[in-house]
């Protein structure tokens, strides 16, 4: 059992941060380096978005990241107060971007990585996201 | 992140070393734009022998490429995936539109000849 929670700004170079810390936490339990990779994945993606939408690149928003581990897995809630998603369902859809360089899969790739997940949002008061990763069999995994 | 070019042949052969990621994404785009744009009939091959991690921002880069590279009839070859990379790309269906490097389905390499 441990529980982290970090506060940090809406920087880019804050979402590597974000993703070490949560990879060493989940260094904690018994996920594989598989299970590890994907749960870096989820939570760039969710700092990124935090970032690129809920502060709109504005560097000075602040985002919060708290984890926490049982006996079961791990659950990460990525939360800012930015300006919020006017449309959770369509958001959560592949290919809802406005930017052409990003192909909107910010959410597939938190849905497809991790065993759960809430999103949460008002207008104007920010956004949080909820994920939770289990401790699967990771030994048959690794040896996949 | 750093990014080191060689031409070989009908390829501009580019390793990248670091995470794909939203810090990485725009310097990575803005230097493969001017290596596509400097050398305009070559292919593009992106070594990533040296990237343990990709996320969307990454990948968007990559696909960005690839669309700029394909309306002009070239291409985009990736090459040195690791697996965990391999992973985010396969999910997000890169790999059946992009060469990735020894891929035995599409009986090619992305290794320039």
């Amino acid at each position: 059992m441990n529980r982290v929670e970090m506060r940090f700004l809406s920087l880019a170079d804050n979402v590597g941060l974000a993703r070490i810390a949560a990879a060493a936490l989940a260094g904690q339990a018994n996920f594989s380096i598989h299970d590890i990779e994907e749960i870096k994945v989820a939570v760039s993606e969710a700092v990124s978005n935090a970032v690129i939408h809920g502060y709109e690149n504005r560097p000075d928003g602040w985002v919060e990241l708290t984890m926490e581990l049982d006996e079961s897995g791990m659950t990460i809630l990525v939360e800012d107060w930015g300006v919020g998603i006017a449309d959770v369902e369509k958001a959560r859809e592949p290919a809802y971007s406005k930017d052409p360089d990003r192909m909107g899969l910010g959410f597939v790739f938190m849905e497809s990585f991790m065993h759960g997940l809430e999103v949460e949002s008002t207008l104007g008061q920010g956004t949080q996201v909820r994920m939770r990763r289990f401790v699967t069999l990771s030994v048959s995994r690794d040896a996949q | 992140m750093t990014i080191m070019h060689a031409i070989q042949g009908r390829h501009v052969r580019v390793a990248v070393k670091g995470d794909l990621d939203l810090k990485t994404a725009e310097p990575l785009r803005d230097a493969l734009d001017k290596l596509v744009d400097r050398y305009r009939d070559k292919n593009l091959v992106l070594d990533l022998t040296e990237v343990e991690f990709v996320d969307s921002s990454g990948l968007g880069v990559i696909l960005g490429r690839y669309r700029r590279l394909s309306s002009q009839g070239r291409q985009i070859s990736l090459t040195g995936v690791k697996p965990s990379v391999r992973a985010v790309l396969e999910l997000a269906g890169v790999d059946s539109i992009i060469s990735i490097g020894g891929d035995p389905v599409r009986g090619q390499t992305a290794t320039p000849k």
